[in-house]
């Protein structure tokens, strides 16, 4: 069998097409299983064998909604993340150019100290930097949470960031230098289309990893600055089923991320190869 | 192809920053820090009617998961953080913070009446005869078994049956083949989990935690008798993976009709009769929590209550909210607004007393009956120098139940023997107590 | 150029460095002292008492292991099936947006949710999805919290961690050289050998990226562990983490916690120095 004949190319795309989806469908079960629980009763929702026929209802979202200030946390998720993620951005870009495109004996060094600052688990660290917030009265407040969640992801950041812009080759930038561009220009019109791929993903990943932060965000925050983690906490109670209201509550807060993803992902596909640049 | 992040950028700073202020309050705001339970969710529902009385106080709510209020709030009140003006705190650690002076003395006024609180619940709540947090619901243990099964098996239950029996009817319901499982209890390691399950069993058997010289006494007979028996009880006639269940995990199971019997928290009565989410709802009877060599300590004590920490800056007002809550007439609201058979419980003699309440609620009697009999004062039956009937009040206490907790389930699931396990425990209980200096 | 190339980076050094500083300083000095939460006012010096008390703790050795196969296993499977996957759908075929964003969709569930919703739903071995496949197949289901604690951890925490690294995966691929494999394929290169020497060595750099950074988050797993098994049976799936939250969170032992926060950090860079041994020459080809 020819697999470069053209029925050869389409059978190989069939039987990829079918393992792609079946190992997306595999992975994504469970979030699926926990969709179609967020629209059960809570009977329906520990019933043995599990009841995939029955009438949804929306009684659990709207018993969230009700119940707790679902877009004031929503609000200060959004807020959180996406200011940590852009401020962080902008911090790591010319960190992480500095290093791939300058890098000296150090570079290796550096980027390895700036992981470490990551190893102290956060439960030993917790009373030192809640004493540190309370002096400095920035308990309960979004900017506290935007720190630290900027402060968590830099290095990951600079690291995913620095790996990305070496994918460059150097000679592009040397063309562009050679043609006389500045710093800024090089970087608005050269870096940035070339590894837009590349800090998508990464500001995607890092959103992410401040949206779902849970330590810092229940530790930090109180009736003010809570942020969606406060609000699935608020749902896995110690006494009393809520398997359906906690997969309602779980939906609501990844929607906005799911949003965001989908966007993100159009930028990864749209990444530009060597041949178009060139 | 170039963007041009940095308006934007300019903008999203602007804006967070904005909202990172704290706008200026006009009324005073009260923080209140809650579990997530189900009474408590219904005094968040029903806040309006107490901002709708006194207009010049607005609540705003903090609900969180046990464990991780319990830390919460402890950080700050430890550190006067000043961040929550309500507390919502169990009688483990009403006790020892009402001694250190982190708590306010619930100062109640003339319509409360504090001597219609049961007395085992204000005494559980109290130090030194003050009362430093004011309850809102409380619940004891005992034993909820499945009447239709028990009659199929021609078993018949004493008011206070020992364990023994208990195990002659597990072994006569068990029946896994049609899906139904003698007997459902604890095992998921934690203090509140399977630990305050198995303290009661073991005080059933006459056993204590530490004696008078804070001794601690997991090797002894009655530790050792109590623990085997239920290991032998919940591998032949419990369900599989009991070692990782807690009040959830089986009441799922139990509203499912799985388990024959269960000794667990009487608040699950309110569940498993309840049509909306229980197939069983009209199938269960109750009895109280099994005996075995004494009935001291053998169904257990607790209560949520609401503390207002010394640190607070609006302590008027959190005492106003307090009284209210716990008033009876927050309890004749509850029942106006979501029936008689969702009332908190467990905290006022009114309430059983109260013809409509003890018609809605079929577990009345034996819930308060077991309430009346748990005494945390006096629950095992060598004297013991802790307070708490399913826990002991030291700080020390969350972390050796853990421990303990786990090696119970280690030993359940089979992956250690009984010995092995309470040797491990005997060893963790000791380091703990010779850390913090009160085993000498 | 030299000079510039300092400023660039100064931002991120400054800040970070504050950030890491002050904490570490705290926690060293907390360490040596009896400090707990409990009994503000009393801080008594007690030297290495802390860390004495924490590396006998009958659990260390365990934990230690059990920190260190969590990290070995997760990044195995994440990394192996990681490339796998984005290497399948690298190619466009229809449906391959969807698809995507189904892969990356476990990355965005919190921790917590995730923890139970295996717990609950998956793993339950009466009412768990899992336990009603293996009933189909006419097996008696695994109890999978019971006996295969670590196992079932494992499975948790690679779950969630595998979109990140197919993200990473397939930003990278994105950016190869398409001349040059077609160039290899023209000269009749198979598959496997385009992938042993033009792909692989292309993804190495991201492979390296991916170790470490999982390396650092996978050190410190705490929510699905507090959530699912409590650490046990035993102290089957209790790791450093959990063991710093059992001894000393949970009796507010200040002292004793940052004495473990220490010994985390100092686990953290021995994995580290390993793993950069392992992967570290293609950080910077």
């Amino acid at each position: 069998m020819d697999l470069n004949s053209p029925s050869g190319q389409k059978i190989a795309l069939g039987v990829r097409t079918l393992a792609a989806w079946f190992v997306a469908l595999l992975l994504f079960f469970p979030i699926l299983f926990m969709l179609v629980t967020s629209f059960k009763t809570e009977l329906q929702a520990i019933a043995v064998p599990s009841v995939w026929i029955f009438t949804p209802t929306l009684d659990n979202f709207t018993h969230v909604q009700e119940r707790s200030d679902y877009l004031l946390y929503a609000k200060n998720s959004l807020v959180t993340s996406v200011v940590s993620t852009l401020v962080g951005l902008l911090i790591a870009a010319p960190a992480a150019y500095s290093m791939a495109f300058f890098p000296s004996k150090r570079t290796k060094d550096i980027l390895m100290w700036m992981l470490s600052t990551k190893m102290m688990p956060a439960v030993g660290a917790l009373v030192p930097v809640y004493v540190m917030a309370q002096t400095a009265h920035l308990l309960d407040t979004t900017f506290a949470l935007i720190v630290v969640f900027m402060l968590s992801n830099l290095p990951l950041m600079v690291w995913m960031l620095y790996s990305h812009f070496k994918e460059i080759p150097p000679e592009i930038l040397e063309a562009a230098r050679m043609d006389g561009a500045s710093l800024l220009t090089e970087f608005r019109h050269v870096i940035l289309p070339l590894a837009m791929g590349g800090i998508a993903s990464t500001g995607l990943l890092c959103l992410v990893l401040a949206w779902n932060e849970a330590f810092w965000s229940l530790n930090l925050t109180a009736a003010n600055a809570g942020t969606l983690a406060a609000l699935i906490a608020s749902y896995s109670s110690p006494e009393g089923l809520f398997w359906s209201k906690l997969s309602a509550a779980s939906v609501l807060a990844i929607a906005p991320i799911v949003v965001f993803g989908w966007f993100s992902q159009k930028q990864l596909v749209q990444g530009l190869t060597f041949g178009a640049v060139k | 192809m170039t963007r041009k992040p940095l308006p934007a950028l300019g903008l999203a700073l602007a804006v967070s920053l904005g909202m990172a202020v704290p706008l200026a309050a006009n009324a005073t705001d009260i923080v209140v820090a809650t579990v997530n339970n189900g009474h408590m969710i219904e005094m968040q529902k029903l806040t309006h009617f107490f901002e709708q009385a006194n207009p010049d106080i607005h609540v705003k709510w903090v609900t969180l998961e046990e464990g991780v209020l319990r830390q919460r709030v402890t950080t700050d009140i430890a550190t006067k953080g000043g961040q929550f003006d309500v507390m919502t705190i169990g009688m483990y650690e009403t006790p020892i913070w009402g001694k250190k002076g982190w708590l306010q003395e619930i100062k109640p006024d003339a319509g409360y009446d504090v001597d219609d609180l049961l007395p085992a619940i204000r005494s559980g709540l109290s130090a030194d005869g003050k009362l430093y947090a004011a309850p809102f619901y409380g619940e004891s243990s005992m034993l909820m078994y499945r009447s239709d099964l028990a009659q199929k098996a021609g078993v018949t239950f004493a008011e206070r049956p020992t364990w023994d029996q208990v195990r002659d009817a597990a072994a006569k319901m068990n029946d896994p083949k049609a899906g139904v499982y003698g007997i459902c209890l604890r095992g998921k390691p934690g203090w509140g989990d399977n630990m305050a399950f198995l303290t009661t069993l073991v005080n059933a058997y006459g056993g204590q935690w530490f004696d008078m010289s804070w001794k601690p006494q997991l090797e002894s007979k009655p530790w050792h008798d109590a623990i085997t028996f239920y290991v032998d009880l919940l591998r032949k006639y419990g369900p599989p993976g009991s070692s990782a269940n807690s009040f959830n995990e089986i009441l799922a199971l139990y509203n499912e009709g799985k388990c024959g019997m269960w000794v667990d928290a009487t608040i699950a009565a309110s569940f498993i009769t309840d049509p909306k989410q229980s197939k069983v709802a009209d199938k269960v009877a109750f009895a109280q929590a099994p005996q075995q060599v004494t009935a001291k300590g053998a169904n257990w004590l607790w209560a949520w209550a609401l503390g207002v920490p010394a640190s607070t800056k609006n302590a008027a007002a959190a005492q106003k909210f307090v009284n209210w809550a716990t008033s009876k007439a927050y309890i004749e609201l509850v029942a106006k607004e979501a029936g008689w058979a969702h009332v908190p419980t467990g905290t006022r003699k009114s309430t059983y007393a109260n013809p409509q309440f003890v018609a809605a609620a079929k577990f009345a009697p034996a819930e308060e009956k077991a309430i009346a009999t748990a005494n945390p004062l006096d629950s095992t039956l060598p004297k013991s120098p802790y307070v708490g009937v399913q826990f002991a009040a030291i700080p020390e206490f969350q972390s050796i139940g853990v421990t303990v907790g786990q090696q119970m389930s280690a030993a359940l699931a089979g992956k250690e023997s009984v010995d092995a396990a309470l040797k491990a425990s005997q060893t963790a209980a000791e380091r703990e107590l010779t850390k913090s200096g009160r085993l000498k | 150029m030299r000079s510039l190339a300092r400023l660039l980076l100064a931002p991120a050094v400054g800040s970070l460095f504050l950030w890491m500083i002050v904490p570490l300083a705290m926690t060293l000095y907390f360490s040596v002292l009896r400090y707990n939460l409990m009994e503000p006012g009393e801080h008594t010096f007690v030297g290495l008492g802390n860390f004495r008390f924490f590396v006998t703790d009958p659990s260390f050795g365990t934990a230690i292991l059990n920190t260190l196969l969590l990290l070995g296993s997760v990044i195995l499977i994440t990394v192996v099936l990681g490339v796998l996957i984005a290497l399948l759908v690298n190619e466009p075929f229809p449906g391959q947006g969807v698809v995507r964003v189904l892969l990356i969709s476990p990355f965005f569930v919190m921790p917590t949710v995730n923890a139970l919703l295996w717990k609950h739903m998956m793993m339950n071995p009466i009412y768990g999805v899992l336990a009603q496949v293996w009933r189909a197949l006419g097996l008696t289901p695994i109890d999978w919290l019971s006996d295969w604690p670590l196992l079932s951890v494992i499975i948790m925490v690679a779950w969630q961690w595998l979109p990140f690294a197919v993200l990473i995966f397939i930003t990278s691929l994105q950016g190869m050289n398409r001349e040059q494999l077609e160039a290899a394929r023209m000269d009749g290169a198979t598959w496997l050998q385009q992938f042993r020497f033009l792909v692989l060595p292309h993804l190495a750099r991201s492979i390296a990226v991916v170790v470490m950074i999982e390396m650092i988050f996978l050190l410190s797993v705490f929510a699905e562990i507090s959530t699912t098994t409590g650490g046990g049976p035993g102290d089957a799936s209790t790791n450093i983490a959990y063991l710093i939250f059992k001894q000393a969170l949970l009796g507010f032992d200040v002292g004793v916690a940052s004495a473990g926060a220490l010994f985390a950090v100092v686990l953290a860079n021995i994995a580290a120095a390993f793993l950069i041994r392992l992967v570290g020459k293609n950080m910077d080809r």
